[in-house]
């Protein structure tokens, strides 16, 4: 399954023109500066606005185009506004169901019970949402979009409207979704670390247009993207849990490039983990160092320099299919004599994980 | 003691209240949502149609109502061309004209309820597969259930104390037209204080309690909304 996405959208204060093509599986993120018109696009696909001569086909199913417009009630999609909107006349039970209700019982696939427990929202079920925090009816907004059982999940900026502290009481929950239903997501952000922390796939959208588009790790290591330069310049590695050293009490993390070996403390073996490699974590050598403290050394292929600030380089690595980067100076950068094509070993300080 | 003849002008009164009121409710109900919703740039000329009988004296829609429903005039030349006599001087004329009386009182606060929830509880039904009417029965109107209530008692209080348009188009018949409020000036023109008394007192006292009711319920339900 993908989705093809053809739009153009006039609004008071903004133009945006796009025509995406989107994967059918995992997080997608509409990513953007505010008022670039990311909620209008994620309006747009849900079909609660309508503008002319836009094009959708989510699948094998066309939701718009020039003949036809499938109202958003006949649109199987899952809905979470950057505000709950819960219906202040029920309780959370009354409000989860509401949805649920109307679809027919063969084409349940995510239960009352699978939703509520996913959100732990089991404890709330007789309250009403008036009585809630916000964390709570943000919860509540999700589980209820889950449980119409959605071919296409959209989420706008469903942490926005929650303070900080919330956040992260809702953050493991998101998470635990796309890990345990396989419900593609389109999400709009215009925060970095959401994205990438959750996305698969990353859509820029900047002055009205698409930037660029394309996988997480990709969007965040090209250098003539914002993302590598605004984000405090970091890789995303998206790597599985090969085994735990017991004597040493390091996690090994195997991915497309090599192994990093990190201090995390055991996880299950296999289970899939995305890391954050910071480019100033990272320095560069022409041979393997022997004799050093750093224990993470890949071999890798210089891509692409781009200057960065007065004595400043950033240098985009690849080791096998995964891209890196790495901040170094503009001497060593002369020095090392790198260019593109050239072979050299990155030495990688810390890692993040995000998982 | 309340006479037996304004026994019956309570129990009319009463009556063409409720109908009134229903009645109403179902023409108004619709309007209001329309009102509410619709982003027509001249929306303000059927909201000024709707305001007017607040401020035009009651006599003046009574007397385009007897011109227009009496057997001279569109309203009464079609009733009799059925068959049927004209409706001035009728219940059925007088419930047209309560409801022309009191449209404001019904229509501006469902108006005021629906625009109050705003769209986004309606896109969010949308998107949990609500169908239009669903929309409306399942999530607009129990929301506004408060504007409903001010509504229904508005409009049947307003429709008992009605008087000018009912002296121009109701007549005086005892059982189909004769409501209390005339029947309280009759009593007064014929300087039977007493009967005006008690007659007046019944009214006062019901529409109090009435105006109570909306002010004490409204209270109950902002309480429990956030």
């Amino acid at each position: 399954m993908s989705i093809r996405a053809r739009f153009h959208i006039r609004q008071d204060a903004f133009e945006l023109s796009v025509d995406l093509d989107l994967p059918g599986t995992g997080v997608t993120s509409l990513y953007g500066p505010s008022g670039c018109g990311k909620t209008s696009l994620l309006r747009a696909i849900a079909g609660l606005d309508h503008y002319p001569d836009g094009y959708l086909k989510v699948g094998r199913d066309i939701w718009q185009d020039a003949a036809r417009f499938v109202p958003t009630h006949q649109r199987p999609l899952g809905y979470v506004f950057q505000e709950p909107s819960l219906f202040e006349h029920l309780d959370v039970r009354g409000n989860i169901a509401f949805g649920m209700k109307r679809i027919p019982a063969s084409a349940r696939r995510v239960s009352m019970d699978e939703a509520v427990e996913l959100l732990g929202v089991g404890p709330l079920l007789e309250r009403r949402p008036a009585t809630l925090s916000g964390g709570e009816r943000q919860r509540v907004a999700i589980a209820r979009a889950l449980a119409v059982s959605p071919r296409l999940l959209l989420m706008d900026e469903p942490l926005a409207a929650v303070d900080a502290g919330r956040k992260q009481e809702i953050l493991p929950w998101i998470e635990s979704l796309h890990r345990e239903l396989d419900i593609p997501v389109i999400h709009v952000s215009h925060l970095p670390d959401e994205v990438a922390k959750f996305a698969d796939f990353v859509v820029l959208l900047n002055d009205g247009a698409v930037l660029s588009s394309g996988s997480v790790q990709e969007v965040f290591s090209r250098l003539d993207l914002p993302l590598a330069h605004e984000s405090g310049a970091a890789a995303l590695v998206d790597a599985r849990v090969a085994g735990f050293d017991e004597t040493y009490r390091l996690t090994q993390l195997d991915f497309d490039g090599g192994q990093f070996r990190v201090t995390s403390g055991p996880m299950p073996t296999g289970s899939p983990v995305r890391l954050q490699v910071a480019a100033k974590d990272v320095s560069l050598t022409l041979e393997r160092q022997a004799g050093t403290s750093i224990l993470n050394i890949l071999e890798t292929t210089v891509e692409e320099i781009s200057e960065e600030g007065e004595a400043g380089v950033l240098v985009r690595l690849r080791a096998a299919s995964t891209p890196l980067l790495a901040s170094i100076t503009r001497k060593s950068a002369h020095e090392l004599q790198l260019e593109p094509g050239k072979t050299v070993f990155a030495q990688v300080k810390s890692v993040a994980l995000l998982t | 003691m309340i006479s037996e003849t304004d026994l019956v002008a309570l129990s009319v009164t009463l009556k063409l209240a409720a109908v009134s009121t229903l009645t109403l409710l179902l023409l108004g109900t619709p309007l209001a949502w329309w009102l509410a919703r619709t982003r027509w740039r001249f929306k303000f000329i059927p909201e000024a149609l709707v305001a007017l009988p607040l401020v035009l004296p009651p006599t003046v829609l009574g007397f385009y109502l007897l011109l227009f429903l009496g057997p001279h005039g569109p309203a009464g030349a079609l009733t009799e061309a059925l068959g049927g006599r004209s409706l001035a001087f009728t219940f059925t004329g007088l419930v047209i004209g309560s409801v022309i009386y009191s449209l404001p009182f019904v229509v501006q606060p469902l108006q005021d309820a629906f625009t109050a929830i705003g769209r986004r509880p309606l896109e969010a039904a949308a998107t949990l597969r609500a169908a239009p009417v669903d929309r409306f029965l399942t999530v607009a109107l129990p929301l506004a259930r408060p504007g409903f209530l001010t509504a229904t008692v508005l409009g049947f209080a307003h429709t008992l104390g009605e008087f000018g348009v009912v002296l121009m188009i109701g007549g005086n018949i005892p059982g189909e037209t004769r409501v209390a409020s005339i029947a309280i000036y009759d009593h007064v023109e014929g300087l039977d204080y007493l009967q005006a008394h008690w007659l007046s007192a019944v009214l006062l006292l019901m529409s109090f309690l009435l105006l109570i009711a909306v002010y004490g319920l409204n209270r109950r339900f902002r309480m429990v909304r956030p």
